[in-house]
């Protein structure tokens, strides 16, 4: 007896209570894909190439990103302009493949690649994820889009 | 019984894909109507052949793998492959980094404990306390995800320190968690240890005496709730564990009861070494360390380095030639394998319903096991 009295009127309530207590508190959860958590500004996203003012590109293709890359992930092939300036003719990113880790964003020197803030980009065949170099200057974030603050200090390695 | 009708043993299998086996494990369980008879574990369902991965990349890049290796912790096995090079090299790590080492570490001990916490009870059939757990842990998450930018595999711990400095807002956020996290803690034992459904069906289950966990090379809280009190961070201190006061909770009677008790105490007790890391946190010097070049080439020589993890002994061994910017052969150990092979022995004689108890209570987690 006493010790149905101690499980009914005791121990459950005590567990019921800590439950219902949160009704009346805000809801931590959001309403996904209409609102949308604010990522850190370190977050390490969909990657992005970064353009000077000007409008060329940083990119000077000298692999040091695909060198550090611990996935294979990164395809490039170079070439010069008319200044006799090297950038890349190709650049890919198998996005299958890369695993996010940031160490191409460490170890450029131009500061040409990043990795952003967006994580939605999911598609429905394998090729989709290939993304070649136009895509990725234009993932580059805008005024509307959030901006990734740079940081400069993180390139040390490699 | 009439003549001529008889019983017979009967085989079933649980899993591969069964959201109990926190992963992809597959038991094969002989049956003896509702009692087991035999069981036998089928792994590698996960393998991801990682430690092949390593042998083929330079030391640098084996960090985002081994994040990999424990998906709950990732930050441990950071540590571990980190503190293996650097104890083969001879590599210093600065005393700030150090710091930020155990903070995240301790950080992500909270978080494992909090994953094991919602889905045993999940696995016996109670949703509200994942959900909780759940909710605390995002806290931690977010202050991972401003410190390096990812919510599960960091990448933050490097050879030789770790990759960048806290951002400010990161204190602030870390005290705010830590003063909340015992009256959470509070809440989640309102929830399940008194509760007398939770209490039926783990006490007296599964119990495993200390000669068998030392037997089979149980490890971690598993083998503390047995009533062994082991813990590397106090038997073989690394890092800077031996700056800080904190208990090493035991029980006695190893059975699933324990276990649970066990690891809600462990919660508090990393929540204690954090509150003293933040303290003691040298503000003279900010120092996160030099990060090895990817030519790094450490000297000829083997070397293991372990560490607790929330799951038991972690260790790495590494055997390095000298002349190649590759380890020659790079060996992991995980806490969970030696508690999966015990599985056997501690559901023999059981009812089907309490494999699922017994397997929640070691906190097996799968990829460890499979690598
Ligand atoms: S984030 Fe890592 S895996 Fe992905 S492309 Fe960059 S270096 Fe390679
Ligand atoms: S992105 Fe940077 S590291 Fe990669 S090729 Fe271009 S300049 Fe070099």
């Amino acid at each position: 007896m006493f010790d149905f009295v101690k499980t009914v009127l005791i121990a459950l309530p005590k567990g019921f209570y800590t439950t219902f207590k949160h009704l009346f508190k805000k809801p931590v959860t959001l309403q996904y894909p209409k609102e949308k958590m604010p990522m850190a500004p370190r977050y390490r996203g969909l990657h992005y190439l970064e353009k000077y003012e000007d409008g060329s590109e940083r990119c000077v293709c000298c692999g040091l990103c695909a060198s550090a890359c611990p996935a294979d992930a990164i395809y490039m092939e170079p070439a010069e302009n008319e200044k006799g300036e090297r950038y890349s003719e190709v650049y890919e990113i198998n996005l299958l493949r890369c695993i996010y880790c940031g160490f191409c964003e460490e170890a450029c020197p131009e500061e040409a690649i990043f990795l952003g803030h967006e994580y939605e980009f999911s598609n429905d065949s394998r090729d989709a994820f290939i993304y070649t170099k136009g895509q990725m200057l234009a993932n580059r974030p805008t005024k509307e889009k959030p901006f990734k603050k740079i940081i400069r200090k993180v390139r040390r390695i490699f | 019984m009439t003549e001529g009708l008889r019983t017979e043993e009967f085989q079933v299998n649980m899993g591969p894909h069964h959201p109990s086996t926190h992963g992809v494990c597959r038991f094969i369980l002989t049956m003896d109507g509702e009692v087991i008879v035999r069981a036998e574990p089928v792994i590698g369902y996960l393998h991801r052949s990682l430690e092949k991965i390593c042998e083929n990349r330079t030391y640098a890049q084996c960090i985002p793998v081994m994040d990999r290796f424990e998906y709950c912790t990732s930050m441990c096995c950071n540590e571990v492959f980190a503190l293996a090079v650097e104890k083969l090299a001879g590599i210093e790590v600065p005393e700030y980094a150090e710091y930020l080492r155990v903070i995240m570490m301790e950080l992500n001990r909270i978080a494992s404990h909090m994953i094991w916490y919602g889905t045993t009870a999940l696995d016996l059939g109670a949703i509200t306390p994942f959900l909780y757990s759940f909710r605390e842990r995002e806290d931690i998450l977010d202050m991972f995800e401003m410190t390096c930018g990812q919510r599960l595999t960091y990448n933050y711990i490097r050879i030789g320190g770790v990759s960048k400095d806290i951002p400010p807002e990161f204190i602030p956020k870390c005290k705010e968690f830590l003063a909340t996290i015992d009256h959470k803690i509070d809440d989640y034992e309102r929830m399940l240890t008194e509760n007398p459904i939770f209490m039926v069906r783990n006490k007296g289950v599964g119990t495993l005496s200390p000669e068998m966990a030392i037997a089979y090379g149980v490890s971690g809280p598993s083998l503390r709730a047995s009533g062994i009190k082991y813990d590397l961070r106090r038997d073989d201190p690394y890092s800077i564990y031996n700056r800080f006061k904190f208990d090493i909770p035991v029980c006695h009677n190893g059975d699933c009861y324990d276990r649970y008790i066990i690891r809600i105490k462990e919660m508090r007790e990393s929540a204690k070494i954090v509150r003293q890391a933040l303290e003691q946190l040298p503000n003279a010097e900010v120092n996160t360390g030099k990060m090895v070049k990817a030519n790094f080439k450490p000297a000829k020589g083997e070397v293991y380095s372990r560490i607790e993890n929330s799951r038991g002994e972690m260790g790495v061994y590494i055997q390095s030639t000298g002349d190649t910017k590759k380890p020659l052969r790079v060996k992991m150990r995980g806490g969970s394998y030696n508690q999966l092979q015990v599985m056997p022995e501690l559901v023999k004689g059981v009812k089907i319903a309490d494999v699922v108890a017994i397997m929640a209570s070691l906190d097996i987690i799968m990829p460890e096991v499979d690598r």
